[in-house]
């Protein structure tokens, strides 16, 4: 059963992921939900929003990013959408620390967080959006 | 964002204010970079003000381990709040990167 939906559409710029966090911080504390669990949340998000703008967007504002969060019965889903270049880094394997210390690497590390945050990612593409779908079960708070 | 630096003795204290992310991460990057030109071989990193930290932040971060290494600088950082100490401990980074509460407690390790 759904409970809840809340959706955020906003120029493919980095200067907005900061409203980004905004909305999913704010729309997250309607549900009574632990601190910790909103903040890794809002991190989840932000790290694919970063990655979608500047690697399939090219930090350009006059696209659009959707971002739509549903609230479940046992969780919270996720949807993030846009229509810039088709990109699955789900199958990609993880670096190592060690390799992304030896490699000077700045990059590679947000998926990697998103994947211990989320419970789930699924990336699917119907010509020509590309749609990010998180979700993390959740015991809600009484 | 706002970053700020000083010398306190022999230590070059970089001071963080606001949100680091994909956007502002950069100035992290050039700072840590000036640092690196400048041959500092002691930076304490001051997250006190520091309100939010991405994988863009912690990949600056890491990106400078292995010249600091090599160039014998050692880093420190202190006063980091627990949402932000809480992004770097998700993939265990907290054991890669000198991390404590206090600021004299960094100084002290520092200059151990």
């Amino acid at each position: 059963m759904r409970w809840m939906i809340e959706k955020l559409n906003i120029g493919c710029s980095t200067e907005n992921l900061k409203e980004i966090r905004r909305f999913v911080h704010h729309t997250l504390s309607k549900l009574s939900l632990p601190d910790h669990d909103i903040d890794m949340m809002v991190l989840a998000v932000d790290e694919i929003c970063a990655n979608r703008i500047i690697h399939s967007n090219q930090n350009d504002n006059s696209r659009k990013i959707e971002i739509l969060i549903e609230d479940f019965s046992d969780g919270v889903s996720f949807n993030i959408s846009d229509q810039g270049i088709f990109y699955d880094p789900t199958g990609r394997k993880d670096p190592s620390l060690e390799q992304l210390v030896q490699e000077k690497r700045k990059g590679g590390i947000g998926l990697m967080l998103v994947k211990k945050i989320m419970d789930s990612i699924e990336v699917k593409y119907e010509n020509p959006t590309t749609t990010f779908k998180l979700y993390k079960r959740i015991s809600k708070q009484a | 964002m706002t970053i700020s630096t000083d010398k306190e003795e022999t230590i070059y204290v970089i001071r963080l204010e606001g949100e680091l992310d994909a956007s502002s991460s950069i100035q992290l990057d050039t700072t840590l970079q000036g640092a690196l030109s400048a041959k500092e071989q002691l930076i304490l990193v001051d997250c006190e003000q520091l309100h939010y930290i991405s994988s863009a932040g912690l990949g600056v971060f890491m990106s400078y381990l292995q010249d600091f290494n090599l160039e014998g600088t050692r880093m420190v950082l202190c006063r980091m709040s627990d949402k932000v100490k809480g992004v770097f401990s998700v993939l265990g980074l907290d054991s890669l990167i000198s991390i404590v509460s206090e600021k004299e407690e960094a100084k002290k390790q520092l200059l151990a």
